[in-house]
């Protein structure tokens, strides 16, 4: 039952006054910029995006700017916004074959065609703090390099590099595109078992540590089947988002979005009507979500186990486990709640723990004064430990 | 005067989308005229749910959604719509106006030629930027023999 609290209004203005002054910090230093943080905490503003559910880079700035660098509370307030605004229709499937590439890598095969451009990457960087960045007394520029010959047109398509293997039948299929409708947990409450594109969506939404140590978890050997897993192909470039608004009838692109996709192939076993083969796992995030999108692939793919007919025998196999407890908004609405009043409800477990102790007490006297009543002093002796005898 | 088909309008419309906001402020204030216009729909802001494709070309799923604002002008007789990624109404009405305007074959080959192409070569330009800055960091990996045969 919930005792709603009442009173305390002064305190919480006041306390929300307090915030905004903190948030803002010394004001010996220069305020911060929503596009500054658009520009120069991309990373952050992707995850908010990605997590948030919502594209919108100076919404999520602006939602890291208020929430003082808290992802979660910055993605609490890209959920909310959300629900101002009305649904107007849903894009066309995005054609990820037409993306215009900022990094395209495979660790599976080397010589992909299209080449391998690693783009603007923390790999292979020694992990060793750069001084000089905490000096910006002077202007400085960051020419980025660039090579004249392109072998390739910018707007030509990228093949797909697991199709290669696909026609050699050793890679699954990508599955023919659904004619049924596609479902949105936004609309409909999740409910179990979850078909693939439900699973897929809650995944892309997820916290992002909860799915990277879910991920984890499978290459540390927690699950059923599949060998090593492999990247067959990680991009990261410019897709255009079109729809077909109904009063036109055809369709129009509203403007680019950045994604990075990644897939995921590991061997399968095989089944009684599948050869072995390999088996795939698919992620997408907003963004450069790189690592995000690793490990949505890895859990993926753990996902598939009762259509690949494998045995549940580990936490990322496990549904229920993975999709109900992946969410940070409603994790953290369930956790941090229990720092709001709870005082009526902890009043009347301290009711009960008294009355319990109340009986335990007369009942612990009780028992003592029949002991006392059957017992001699001799039989007391020979029930003593033989040790001590 | 060209035919103005269904691709024309795609074309331009897609630029006009894509376009910065400032460089179509800055088209519309360069017009030897602005024609006057009302609004069939002021411009309001909504989602659309991004769908992406499992493995990029199997079963559709929701990926997310995006800020979208759409906008609806009457432009001398002619309905001009706009649907931009974003929250800028003024971004929606402009597009609006110019998609109201480029369908009119009086405006159509004057303002291909004076609007949409520069706009269109400074896209094409940002891209090409953006893929030599690429194209620079494409990797040749070499695997070599290690230890013992």
């Amino acid at each position: 039952m919930y005792v709603a609290v009442k009173g305390g209004e002064k305190a919480i203005a006041n306390a929300h006054q307090y915030l905004a002054s903190e948030r803002r910090g010394n004001t010996d230093f220069p305020e911060l910029s929503v596009a500054q943080i658009r520009e120069q905490m991309r990373l952050a503003v992707d995850r908010v995006m990605t997590e948030g559910s919502l594209y919108d880079p100076d919404l999520a700035a602006l939602a890291l700017k208020q929430s003082r660098g808290d992802s979660i509370e910055a993605i609490f307030l890209l959920r909310a916004y959300r629900t101002t605004l009305p649904r107007f229709c849903n894009s066309i499937p995005l054609n990820t074959s037409k993306i215009a590439v900022t990094r395209r890598i495979s660790a599976a095969f080397k010589d992909m065609p299209g080449g391998q451009m690693l783009g603007p990457t923390f790999d292979y960087t020694h992990r060793l703090l750069d001084f000089s960045l905490a000096d910006t007394t002077e202007t400085k520029t960051y020419p980025a390099p660039s090579a004249e010959d392109l072998q390739r047109a910018p707007d030509e398509e990228l093949p797909r590099i697991l199709d290669f293997l696909q026609n050699d039948g050793l890679v699954e299929g990508a599955g023919e595109p659904n004619a049924s409708s596609v479902g949105d947990i936004t609309r409909e409450p999740l409910e179990l078992p979850a078909s693939r594109d439900i699973r897929l969506q809650k995944l892309t939404r997820a916290d992002e540590g909860f799915i990277l140590a879910m991920g984890y978890s499978t290459q540390r050997g927690f699950k059923n089947s599949g060998g090593h897993p492999f990247a067959g192909e990680i991009r990261t470039g410019d897709v255009a988002v079109e729809i077909i608004p109904e009063e036109l009838g055809f369709p129009i692109c509203i403007g680019n979005i950045t994604v990075t996709e990644s897939e995921i192939v590991s061997i399968y076993d095989g089944s009684e009507d599948t050869p072995p083969q390999f088996s795939r796992g698919y992620g997408i995030t907003f963004g450069s979500g790189e690592r995000k999108a690793i490990s949505i692939a890895l859990v993926d793919r753990a996902l598939r186990c009762k259509e690949l007919k494998e045995d549940i025998i580990a936490p990322a196999q496990d549904e229920e486990f993975v999709l109900m407890h992946s969410d940070n908004i409603e994790a953290t609405g369930f956790v941090e709640h229990l720092k709001l009043p709870h005082h009526v409800d902890f009043q009347s477990e301290l009711d009960i723990l008294r009355r319990l102790r109340s009986n335990w007490e007369q009942s612990k006297a009780r028992r003592e004064a029949m002991e006392q009543s059957a017992s001699t002093p001799d039989e007391v002796a020979n029930n003593a430990p033989k040790g001590f005898a | 005067m060209t035919q103005i088909s269904t691709e024309h309008r795609q074309h331009w419309m897609n630029i006009l989308a894509r376009t910065p906001f400032a460089a179509i402020e800055t088209a519309w204030a360069t017009l030897p005229e602005q024609p006057e216009y009302t609004f069939l729909r002021q411009p309001e802001t909504g989602l659309v749910m991004v769908q992406a494709r499992t493995n990029g070309s199997g079963n559709a799923f929701s990926m997310g959604e995006i800020t979208l604002t759409r906008c609806a002008v009457n432009i001398n007789g002619t309905v001009g719509h706009a649907y931009i990624a974003g929250r800028d109404k003024k971004h929606a009405e402009l597009a609006a106006v110019f998609d109201g305007l480029l369908q009119q074959p009086a405006y159509n080959d004057q303002l291909s030629k004076s609007v949409i192409e520069p706009m269109e070569k400074a896209l094409t330009q940002k891209q090409q930027t953006k893929a030599e800055h690429v194209a620079s960091t494409k990797v040749d990996f070499f695997t070599m023999v290690r230890g013992e045969d």
